[in-house]
């Protein structure tokens, strides 16, 4: 037996000690542990090594090279059935970002507004706001977007319905027009600035007219771009200047004209000098011609992940302001503060230490459920890399690799940036 | 000196009206919590309401500060009527500081910050005023080396007295308190009645709710003794403690002081 | 200078006030009404629009469901029956109800045992969820799979029986040997529930005959009942491998600490579907070739993995909630870790994330819709396949999907409830 006042000597090693010594006994269970691991996996990728069809077809990235073959509606960059895989593979990507971007903010706001409402006096719209989030966090999200995506493409006008002297549905404004296959939008283009054409003579109604020529360059919008960054810099500089003359005297001046002008001004002045024209979507045929399309799939995927998004996160917001006692708010009352600065002071900073973890989660969710996107056919990433091009090439090891590591590394960087911002607003304690 | 000092009569109370109070009623749905309450307080005196727990003390005095909606009669606090207009109950609450049982401390801000929040956001004080201003207070509740920690690092007693320095730094001419002690350990509820017997000697007018009847004996004018949303007694100190007149007074006062 | 203020100093009620009505404003529905609707002009406006939106959807809602008709075989003779009162077809579910709810292949005259099994999941469910049902009434929660195996998958009786003898078996040995450590008692159990499977599946092989109700194979499994048997079967799992996962995240041996957190955060970080893609492609790649998994198991192991990986982070969560000194004491007393933590941590952890663990298998059930995706006929494959499809009913959507709705609903929002309650229950029971 060895006891406390029996120190082990050197080189009395007994193989008891594995099981029974604390020292030794970590290291006995985890060599257990990867013998167990190694067996595990061993079996796995032998079973993979014997397998018939991949010992046919090996492992090989070289499909990503070969043209698809095949078309994506939403395309935000170019695309056609000649481009590779890989091209194909990136469209996806981009679709899927796209999506996930315009659903998060989306959803944030359905999500404040229905918690704050929850939240409310008024007994209407708090049960509405109750019936919203139940009815939402209850049935399916597949479910809601295939619903969604119904109604637009039942109740929507087939672009036929435009047609004619006396239409049945009319462009909003007579621009936008919402179709059962989309809705279309005026594009905005630029008839001036870098790599800029003459005028070009066209008929018009029998008339020859000067008609600017669109600039095909893309630098202009990094101008526009500059021209908002300069804003934003100047806008900040007003704001620390607010602050320190609100610090010297008391008194805060008044930046909300001068705010509101740093940020109007200089872009108007920008897309007047650069010639701003919008190409108005137009009938033309069966469909509509020009402008910016937003299909319908890509649609129903925003509206329906914002919406179901937007329940949950109401539930965080609802929970992220009741964390808040009471008494913090009667304290900032008692001190004469007004609900506005008492939310903007005291509640919403304290909130936000509840809200953003999990908002940030929800965000991963709607980033993970974009991949749903396949029961509408929208394609993003698992539509065309773990879809249509897994389909044809038949590399499903591959893709589904792929597939994974981009989700994955996706989800392992917003996950990181929780982590700084939790450790960061993490309150002091003793 | 400081014995006389401490003495009820022998600190100053002017005839001006501080707080007066005229029939108020309040109901929490159908409970009646409030039942013609009648209060006069004049500038610098001390008033302790005590009372068993569901009397309606803690409702009376968060009454004052417009915290609690009155549904019947008037209060008026120097001379302002408390109604449903914003300009009232701003013009109050910056004249009525307001110490909670729970300090209510706002965690995400340093002790300093919670210090400076309503001076420079009401009070439109500059920033290196309002420190200046809460430093004074700070050293006057005697922690003036806890300035930059965060509330959490606090212990409960030193909580309290941030929080009173918090209210003090609004400048207020009447304060209320709402049992301050009844949070706090043992050793750490004399540290705290030391900081406002301190303040009852400066002269301010004090309406407290407490169970502290040592401090009440030492400070107090007036004890009020509030029973099912009512006034039942009130009296100076030595008069309340020795002959109480109620039934129920006695009854309260033989339970806390029994043991 | 106190007798100046003699007038207002003493003071004694000598009748006590009765307590009174509020006022008329203050009182009963007028009050109810001023606070909850019409305080500020704010609060009205709100109270006006909210008012608008119940008003436009139930004008929408009510003549659809009092209009609707149950009659008729297909769509064009709802319309007739309808002409244009703007009422539901519901005959579709008249007519497709059992298909919805079983899938289109189970046999017909078979679905009284899927019906009895889900009947007796009300009896099986209760004694887990309710803790202060008796006891004994575990066991029939412990009887339940198996039994409800036998009814759906059918076949000979002798595999499930064996199936849990083994189970029971290994418990039994399990008790007695470990007290002579927990490794041998593990080991031991093992080989008592390997030994009575062996002879479990030889006597399956041999007396097939016996005991026998007919079998259905896998592939016919769809509708709702497809995603009962997948949520139910998936979370029951998980609970288990969570548990192990969870504590592995928490170990101080870095190889099961690093592959816990690994698997934790892999499954976490990709979407449902990829992994539903490796059931559907991958999976086989690395089974034994000789060996035939259906579908429905490779997609039954790869939720349970996934929801595992979530209930293993909410059992975390209970874990990290335990006051340190529950763990210091149980050292103290000189239990060993498995023995602290059988005995001490886990009941403890286990009881605060019962509402997390409701949550996720909330989530998870709803997330069993997903097979739809890879072409299984669960509720939503349904509809969107042979349902819609079909000529007799094509475009009758709102019918459809407003049933699938129901039924979710039904289940998930109790599901919920329940977990607030728990939540309730235990907040009192700490207190």
């Amino acid at each position: 037996m060895t006891t406390m006042s029996d120190p082990p000597r050197a080189g009395g090693f007994r193989l008891g000690q594995l099981i029974n010594d604390k020292r030794y006994r970590a290291y006995t269970f985890q060599f257990l542990a990867i013998v167990l691991l190694v067996i595990a996996f061993g079996w796995l990728i032998n079973n993979a090594m014997n397998n018939p069809t991949l010992e046919q077809i090996g492992i090989d990235f070289g499909f990503l090279s070969q043209p698809s073959g095949y078309d994506i509606g939403q395309q935000p960059i170019p695309y056609n059935s000649q481009s590779t895989h890989l091209r194909a593979a990136v469209v996806g990507a981009l679709n899927t970002l796209i999506v996930a971007f315009l659903a998060c903010v989306t959803a944030t706001l359905f999500g404040v507004i229905a918690g704050v409402l929850r939240l409310s006096k008024n007994w209407i719209i708090g049960t509405l706001m109750a019936i919203y989030v139940e009815m939402f966090r209850n049935i399916p999200v597949l479910i809601w977007i295939i619903i969604i995506f119904t109604i637009f493409a039942n109740v929507m006008p087939a672009p036929s319905a435009f047609r004619g002297e006396d239409p049945e549905a009319a462009p909003l404004f007579g621009m936008v027009a919402f179709t059962n296959r989309g809705v279309y939008v005026p594009r905005p283009y630029f008839t001036n600035g870098i790599g800029a054409q003459e005028a070009a003579e066209v008929e018009v109604d029998g008339v020859a007219t000067l008609v600017a020529q669109e600039v095909t360059s893309s630098a202009n919008w990094l101008i526009v771009i500059g021209v908002l960054i300069a804003s934003l810099v100047v806008a900040r500089i007003v704001s620390k200047r607010a602050n320190r003359i609100q610090a010297a005297t008391g008194v805060r001046p008044a930046t909300l004209w001068p705010l509101l002008a740093i940020w109007i001004v200089p872009i108007v002045a920008t897309l007047v000098a650069l010639g701003l024209k919008w190409e108005i979507p137009a009938l033309a045929g069966f469909n509509f011609r020009g402008g910016i399309v937003l299909q319908n799939p890509l649609l129903a995927l925003w509206f329906a992940l914002a919406i179901y998004t937007g329940a949950f996160i109401a539930e965080n917001v609802r929970a992220g302001i009741l964390a808040i006692s009471s008494g913090q708010t009667e304290a900032a009352a008692a001190l004469g503060l007004r609900p506005g600065r008492i939310m903007r002071l005291v509640v919403l900073p304290q909130a936000l230490r509840v809200i953003v973890p999990p908002l940030i989660s929800q965000y991963l969710n709607i980033t993970k459920n974009t991949s749903l996107a396949i029961a509408v056919g929208y394609l993003d990433l698992t539509g065309t890399l773990g879809g249509i091009t897994l389909n044809q090439t038949g590399r499903a090891l591959e893709c589904i690799m792929l597939l994974m590591a981009f989700y994955l590394t996706f989800s392992l960087i917003i996950s990181a940036v929780m982590n700084v911002y939790n450790s960061s607003v993490r309150l002091k304690e003793r | 000196m400081a014995m006389m000092d401490t003495n009820p009569g022998g600190m100053s109370v002017s005839d001006e009206v501080a707080i007066e109070i005229r029939k108020m009623n309040k109901w929490f749905g159908q409970f009646h919590v409030l039942r013609d309450i009648d209060l006069k307080v004049r500038r610098g005196e001390r008033i302790v309401i005590c009372g068993p727990s569901g009397s309606g003390k803690s409702t009376l005095i968060r009454c004052i500060n417009a915290l609690e909606e009155h549904q019947q009669g008037t209060i008026e606090v120097d001379g302002v009527p408390l109604s449903s207009d914003i300009k009232n109950i701003d013009k109050i609450r910056s004249e009525v500081g307001m110490c909670f049982q729970h300090f209510n401390l706002f965690p995400h801000l340093s002790v300093i910050d919670n210090l400076t929040l309503a001076p420079i956001w009401v009070r439109k004080t500059p920033k290196r005023e309002a420190e200046e201003t809460a430093m004074y207070f700070l050293e006057k509740v005697k922690i003036p080396d806890q300035a930059r920690k965060f509330p959490g690092q606090l212990s409960g007693g030193q909580q309290q007295r941030v929080a009173i320095a918090r209210s003090l730094c609004m400048k207020p001419r009447i304060m209320l308190f709402d049992e301050p002690t009844s949070a706090l350990d043992p050793e750490m509820i004399k540290e705290v009645l030391d900081t406002m017997i301190q303040l009852a000697e400066e002269g301010m007018t004090m309406i407290c709710v407490t169970h502290e009847m040592g401090f009440a004996r030492q400070v107090a004018n007036r004890v009020i003794f509030m029973d099912e949303g009512q006034i039942v007694e009130q009296n100076e100190p030595e008069e309340f403690f020795l002959r109480p007149r109620n039934e129920r007074t006695k009854l309260f006062l033989s339970q806390i002081l029994g043991h | 200078m106190s007798d100046m203020h003699a007038e207002s100093v003493a003071f004694v009620r000598e009748t006590a006030l009765p307590p009174a009505v509020p006022p008329i404003a203050e009182r009963g529905a007028v009050r109810w009404m001023r606070i909850n609707l019409f305080s500020g002009w704010i609060n009205t406006v709100m109270t006006l629009i909210g008012a608008f939106i119940v008003f436009w959807l139930l004008s929408g809602l009510i003549p659809w469901i009092v209009n609707g008709t149950w009659e008729g075989d297909s769509i064009r003779d709802c319309r007739e029956i309808l002409q244009d009162s703007g009422g539901g077809c519901f005959a579709v579910l008249r007519e497709r109800w059992p298909q919805l709810l079983f899938g289109f292949q189970y046999p017909e005259e078979l679905r009284w045992r899927p019906s009895l099994a889900f009947a007796l999941l009300f009896v099986a469910v209760p004694p887990v969820l309710f803790y202060k049902l008796p006891r004994w009434m575990l066991v029939i929660t412990a009887v339940f799979p198996f039994l409800a195996y036998w009814l759906i998958w059918g076949g000979t009786a002798i595999s499930p029986i064996f199936a849990a003898l083994g189970l029971v078996a290994g418990y039994l040995v399990f008790v007695r040997v470990e007290k002579r450590g927990l490794v041998a008692g593990l080991l031991a159990a093992l080989v008592a529930v390997v030994a009575v499977w062996w002879l479990g599946g030889a006597l399956a092989d041999e007396f097939s005959r016996s005991l026998r109700i007919e079998a259905v194979p896998s592939r016919q499994m769809g509708g709702f009942m497809l995603n009962l048997i997948l949520g139910v079967v998936c979370v029951s799992l998980s609970v288990p491998i969570g548990i192990l996962l969870a504590m592995g995240r928490q170990s101080r041996l870095p190889v099961v600490k690093g592959f816990s957190i690994v698997f934790i955060e892999f499954v976490r970080g990709v979407p449902l579907i990829t992994l539903l893609f490796v059931a559907n492609v991958v999976l086989a790649y690395f089974l034994p070739p000789s060996t035939n998994f259906d579908l429905i198991l490779r997609v039954i192991i790869m939720i349970t993995m996934f929801s595992s990986a979530y209930i293993a982070e909410v059992i975390r969560g209970g874990l990290a909630a335990l006051p340190k000194g529950q763990y210091e004491a149980a050292d103290s007393l000189g239990l060993d870790y498995a023995q602290s933590m059988r005995l001490i941590i886990l009941p403890q952890a286990l009881k605060i994330s019962i509402p997390g663990i409701v949550n996720v298998a909330v989530g998870l059930f709803k997330d069993t819709t997903l097979v739809s995706v890879i072409s299984m006929f669960d509720l939503v494959g349904m509809i969107r396949g042979p349902i819609l499809s079909s000529t007799a009913w094509l475009g009758v959507y709102w019918e459809l999907w407003a049933a699938a709705c129901v039924l979710f609903f039904t289940v998930c929002y109790g599901i919920s409830q329940y977990s607030q309650w728990l939540e309730r229950q235990l907040r009192t029971d700490h207190r």
